[in-house]
């Protein structure tokens, strides 16, 4: 601990606390730098997601504490992952268990239909995001109820039902810490875990001290959180219904389950009379004992926490009191029918994928224009819309750092090469890339043109001046360096060096 | 058609190939020796507070203490009173005055360090959220080992809701600065004491 670690909180026995969504040590930015906006929505025009990404690149305190923070996630997953010795084990069941719940998605559906209305809860159908905000909004009516509290759901999100219940005169108050930042900078969660990641403590300062009146310029972590309560409780305890999204489904019991660390998807759920969960159909679960492999995956993958503060299963309502569940669709079925890209549906949106892609790390959620961003953005958005963001599956390098952290065992990086034919061969790839990526089909399919290229490439940029190397056709050179050539390439070091002695050890195995 | 009908039916014509559904192990071998210790070590990292045991005396002095400073405090076991009773008709939201609230875990997890409470032991559901601080009293013989023993336990398939706390309402929305008190109560201290 530095002497300057004067936020954080510690233990009984005075260590240092990294539970939830907590650094494991100090990262603070230096100084004060306006926030980077998102990718600018054009409607159904592509998402420039290189063109955010170049802003983002463009704010250093911003870059540099988002990189470190998300790392620092993925660095606490890895230690949890080390902790357990069946983590590999969790990993293939939880990828079989998604798996045989997917094949066998209608009869369990039905299956959980049954159980929550044997529960004494009500279940609706939505088969697309506008179908589900008018289904909420006819519970709202029925019960008379104008404002709504909420936790954390990214399907509300990906329905853009915020804005819709808002238009017809509701009022929506999101009740975890990062949405309600988020909600009152009127701006789309960035991550699906930690909404206002993008954020430094001294853009929540001046969003807090524009609409709920904190004092200008008091940066204090604490004195920010403490002043979210006070003004979100209030809004809680008045709410004349609440709704919660969904982390699990249980099909055996008609169970709903949350994780959630601040207590606000309890209290959303809790305090009215009126509790309404949004959830997606893939979301579900045979049986409760298979719900323990993906508990004890999820917060771990997530956060580097063993478990969130809160895990919590709503199976009926209470006395005196309603449950509405609103299963929806909105395109999953029809993933469901595409062969290369249905395991998606595995998704347990922990962000895991997100924390360790190199590219979400320095370009930041809001440069995908989508609810989902990072490689599972890449991944699913082009399912609801693939002109929009037909961009997108370019917007990573192929390490594969994704699908080992992927704790349901997604091949996410195989998922989005598979886009990347499925835009060329369907005309969705920019000009550019395209002109570029016919030639380069061309000379890496013939060896001779192939080294003469290579031969020529190097020598070329050790001379070509600036301007030809960053041009606009080289998107590779837009935000980062060309790497260094090496002076000499691996087919000609291998002719001075190995080949020689390959032919000599060959000669020699035919010999004996 | 219904909705219902269109995304069954949806589902129907293009699902996958069923796949085989595998059975969950649980994951204990090695792990059912000191509960409680394992207990104490994983609550403690979530941010919870373990109430010391004094070696003779009364185990429930500390609490008795801090009942007498508090305000508002809603007891819901028979150890040690409150000042205030609960009345379960109340609306949930009038709980918002509760300074202490104290009940009962109905189990244990020791893997996690997370306690288990349904609406059996919170009487009203938002008193584990409302109060300021929350003091749960843990009988160690109600420990279980891990997640996958907790699943196995009844309140999960008889209570209306059932919850596992680990630790106090927590957040790092800003800047990943640990902050306890989030919406929730910000303190766990947890006693472990067989029951009555």
């Amino acid at each position: 601990m530095s002497m300057t670690d004067n936020d954080s909180s510690f233990d009984q026995n005075g260590k240092r606390l990294e539970n939830a969504e907590a650094t494991s040590r100090p990262i603070h930015a230096k100084q004060r730098e306006a926030q980077p906006k998102g990718a600018i929505d054009r409607g159904n025009k592509p998402i420039d997601h290189a063109e955010a990404a170049k802003r983002f690149l463009a704010a250093p305190e911003h870059l540099k504490f988002h990189d470190e923070r998300l790392w620092d996630l993925r660095q606490k997953r890895d230690k949890q992952m080390h902790g357990l010795p069946e983590w590999e084990e969790l990993r293939s069941l939880a990828s079989a268990i998604k798996e045989h719940t997917l094949t066998h998605l209608d009869t369990y559906l039905e299956q959980f239909e049954a159980a929550a209305i044997a529960n004494g809860a009500t279940v609706h159908w939505a088969k697309d995001g506008d179908e589900h905000n008018r289904i909420v909004l006819g519970i709202l009516r029925d019960h008379n109820a104008k404002t709504l509290i909420k936790s954390k759901s990214m399907l509300t999100e990906e329905c853009g039902m915020r804005h819709f219940l808002t238009d017809q005169g509701i009022t929506i108050t999101e009740t975890d810490l990062g949405e309600r930042i988020q909600q009152l900078d009127n701006e789309a969660p960035s991550h699906v875990v930690v909404p206002s990641v993008h954020k430094l403590r001294s853009d929540i300062s001046d969003v807090f001290a524009r609409t709920l009146g904190t004092e200008p310029g008091n940066d204090d972590p604490h004195y920010l959180a403490e002043s979210q309560r006070m003004t979100t409780r209030p809004l809680i305890l008045e709410a004349d219904a609440g709704m919660t999204g969904g982390n699990f489904i249980i099909a055996e019991t008609g169970t709903v389950v949350t994780c959630t660390n601040e207590g606000n998807a309890d209290l959303s759920a809790n305090t009215p009379k009126l509790h309404i969960v949004s959830v997606g159909i893939e979301k579900l679960l045979p049986r409760v004992e298979h719900l323990g492999v993906f508990i004890r995956l999820l917060s771990r993958s997530a956060l580097g926490s063993p478990i969130t503060q809160y895990t919590s299963h709503f199976r009926a309502p209470r006395r005196g009191a309603e449950m509405h569940i609103v299963l929806v669709d909105n395109g999953r079925s029809a993933r469901l029918a595409l062969p290369e890209f249905w395991t998606s549906l595995k998704c347990i949106r922990c962000g895991a994928c997100m924390n360790t892609c190199p590219v979400y790390r320095r370009s930041g959620g809001l440069s995908y224009g989508f609810t989902y961003s990072g490689p599972i953005g890449l991944v699913i958005d082009p399912t609801f819309n693939k002109h929009k963001f037909s961009n997108l599956p370019f917007a990573s390098t192929l390490n594969g750092s994704c699908t080992n952290v992927c704790p349901t065992k997604i091949n996410l990086h195989e998922q989005i090469y598979a886009w990347r034919k499925v835009m060329a061969d369907t005309h969705e790839v920019p000009f550019a890339k395209k002109t570029v990526m016919q030639a380069a089909g061309v000379v890496l399919g013939n060896p001779k043109l192939y080294r003469a290229a290579i031969a020529t490439a190097d020598k070329a940029l050790f001379s070509l001046p600036r301007f030809a190397l960053y041009s606009r056709m080289n998107a590779w050179g837009k935000g980062r360096e060309n790497p260094a050539t090496p002076g000499q390439n691996f087919h000609v070091w291998w002719a001075k060096n190995r080949a020689a002695k390959a032919a000599t050890a060959k000669n020699g195995a035919v010999k004996s | 058609m219904s909705s219902r009908d269109d995304i069954l039916g949806a589902i129907r014509r293009d699902r996958p190939a069923p796949l085989p559904l595998p059975d969950v192990p649980m994951f204990d071998e090695g792990r059912a020796d000191d509960l409680l210790g394992r207990f104490t070590a994983a609550f403690t990292m979530m941010g919870g507070k373990m109430l010391d045991l004094p070696a003779d005396g009364d185990p429930l002095a500390e609490i008795r203490a801090r009942v007498a400073k508090a305000g508002v405090v809603i007891s819901m076991v028979p150890e040690v009173a409150g000042n205030t009773v609960l009345d379960p008709e109340l609306m949930p939201s009038k709980l918002e005055n509760v300074d202490i609230a104290i009940v009962r875990a109905a189990f244990g997890v020791a893997e996690t360090g997370s306690i288990c409470l349904t609406e059996r032991e919170l009487g009203v559901n938002t008193l584990g959220y409302l109060a300021q601080h929350l003091i749960v009293l843990l009988d160690p013989a109600d420990l279980v080992v891990n997640i996958h023993h907790a699943y196995h336990r009844p309140e999960i398939h008889a209570a209306r809701y059932c919850v596992f706390h680990t630790g106090p309402s927590a957040t790092a929305d800003i800047e990943g600065v640990l902050i306890l008190g989030a919406q929730g109560v910000r303190s766990l201290s947890i006693l472990s004491l067989p029951r009555a």
